[in-house]
């Protein structure tokens, strides 16, 4: 085990280092991720992150874009949690526009936000651990995110794009009989977290791999902006859903699980315990969801219902409009974020007052963090950089746009 | 607005005329800076134990056609202490260039990139300012309003 403070001597046959390629397409990148480093036998002298493989241009689209046409664009961001992207785009949205939803709106996007946390969680842990070399626990999380996916497919019709919420409420209500399975799956799903622990908590190989590897101190996590469990890990209390509540956050008892010295193994600690606090936050969700509509009630924005559309002339008009014309927005600026499975998940909508934004900037936590992997991987060994690159969790729809 | 958020009277305190104009719109405060105050304003709200602006969330590039300026630069700072949020907007003209901010936030490397790369704003100071998501050889700045949609 290094440390990247400790001297590396140069290499005893040659002197020299090696700059080798890893990526854009290596397994355990996570997608599209370039890593140019440079090796001094199997000491990573260097390393330079190279993004912009996965560019698809999302911020320049979405000018020439409704608001609700940019919906299904977001959830090609973190195409791991998409709810909870579609979640923080539509609450950007109704911040500018000043529109208000119904509560059972609020608890059903509490819900969806916390199961596009479980799930994008487990699948972090999952291919997290293979990237080591522990390919069951990827088996194991892979079965549980599969009964999430069932969940999610009853709520929004798809798997993974899931383009759920609308600017002012929902696609739609939940569908009967969702609420008895997702009760099920809050009481079994505690007892699969144990079971990952088991596997990896207290694993030799597994401390090995992840104590001490990929450390961060808090001061230098602030200062490169990191958010979301690559902060918290290092002992920085800081949770969007608790600092600035949005969607109702504010009436549901959670812990925000906090590590202590910020290395790969911490990071791994508290998504574990986030998970079990979701499960939490599902459970009270569950219980206390309130019934009524799940739209607002402001006809220029919100679609009317489908079975209106089909029988009356007005409601067909009125679809058409919104479907081709959008609604304007006031002339103003707003930032809205949510707590992302990864992070700080923020939208900046600049209107003119056109039903198109001027300007949207996405402040993606994945484009952040892999700012940070030159200074937790350098003096590290190369087998340590792919511990590193899995611990921040990045993912690179979000990163690139 | 009754009193004056805390931030916008020291930064008015400490720097007069480079605090140029405070928007409030939707419960967010905006303080639109000069572009020369940029940097020493950045380091006192971070410094400053009042302030503690201590993690800055995002920078944006925004380019305009036809107007008195051509750039905006829109900062988003994050106070962890405090539990707030502050927006910086500065205004450039047609030279787009302004003071990098990564002597007080490293994580405005990026950042800062991506505004060069998709807008074109240059950042005096900054210490590798190249283009990030775009390829190196690149012809243009995709984010800016005469860019050519149809090639």
């Amino acid at each position: 085990m290094s440390h990247p403070e400790e001297k590396i001597a140069p290499d005893p046959v040659t002197g020299e280092t090696v700059t080798i390629n890893m990526g854009p397409s290596h397994p355990s990148t996570h997608g599209v991720l370039r890593l140019v480093v440079e090796l001094d036998g199997e000491v990573v002298r260097k390393v330079v992150p190279h993004v912009g493989y996965l560019h698809r241009g999302m911020e320049k689209i979405a000018e020439s874009m409704t608001y609700h046409q940019f919906i299904p664009y977001t959830d090609r961001l973190d195409y791991l949690a998409p709810l909870s992207n579609n979640v923080a785009f539509v609450l950007a949205v109704e911040k500018l526009i000043g529109l208000e939803v119904p509560p059972r709106c609020r608890a059903i996007r509490v819900i969806c936000c916390e199961i596009a946390r479980i799930s994008a969680h487990l699948l972090w842990l999952g291919t997290g651990a293979l990237d080591l070399g522990a390919a069951t626990v990827f088996f194991h999380t892979f079965r549980e995110r599969e009964t999430l996916y069932n969940l999610i497919e009853m709520i929004t019709g798809t798997r993974l794009t899931t383009s759920y919420p609308r600017v002012g409420g929902l696609a739609r209500d939940l569908p009967d009989g969702l609420i008895p399975q997702l009760a099920e799956f809050i009481k079994t799903f505690p007892q699969k977290v144990d079971e990952y622990e088991t596997l990896l908590t207290r694993n030799r190989i597994w401390l090995k791999r992840t104590q001490n590897i990929g450390k961060i101190s808090a001061a230098d996590a602030v200062d490169f902006g990191l958010t979301g469990p690559n902060l918290r890990a290092c002992g920085v209390e800081y949770d969007v859903r608790k600092a600035f509540p949005y969607s109702g956050y504010e009436q549901y008892d959670f812990e925000i699980p906090l590590g202590g010295v910020g290395d790969a193994y911490d990071r791994y600690l508290v998504r574990i315990e986030e998970m079990r606090q979701s499960v939490r936050i599902l459970r009270q969700a569950v219980a206390s969801l309130p019934a009524g509509p799940v739209n607002a009630d402001d006809p220029k924005v919100v679609l009317p219902p489908k079975k209106k559309v089909v029988t009356s002339m007005e409601e067909l008009i009125h679809q058409f409009i919104i479907v081709t014309e959008g609604f304007p927005a006031p002339t103003g600026e707003v930032y809205h974020a949510v707590e992302a499975p990864k992070g700080e998940l923020g939208f900046y909508v600049k209107s003119e007052g056109s039903k198109s934004p001027y300007r949207l900037k996405i402040r993606s936590p994945s484009f952040v963090s892999l700012q940070a992997v030159p200074l937790m991987a350098e003096g590290g060994m190369v087998s340590d950089l792919i511990a590193v690159v899995a611990s921040l969790d990045p993912v690179m729809g979000e990163v690139d746009r | 607005m009754g009193t004056e958020p805390l931030e916008v009277v020291k930064v008015r305190e400490k720097f007069g005329a480079a605090l140029k104009e405070v928007v409030y719109f939707r419960g967010e405060e905006t303080l639109v800076l000069e572009p020369s105050g940029i940097r020493p304003i950045c380091a006192f709200l971070k410094s400053d134990p009042e302030m503690s602006f201590n993690l800055l969330l995002d920078i944006a590039g925004i380019h305009f056609l036809e107007r008195e300026y051509s750039y905006e630069v829109i900062y988003h700072l994050l106070s962890l202490a405090r539990k707030r949020r502050l927006r910086l907007r500065v205004r450039l003209g047609e030279e787009g260039e302004i003071d990098s901010v990564v002597p007080v936030w490293r994580t405005a490397d990026w950042h800062e990139r991506e505004a060069f790369d998709l807008v074109g704003i240059r950042f005096k100071g900054h210490p590798d300012l190249r283009r990030i998501l775009m390829p190196e050889d690149f012809v243009g700045h995709p984010l800016r309003k005469d860019f050519p949609l149809e090639q």
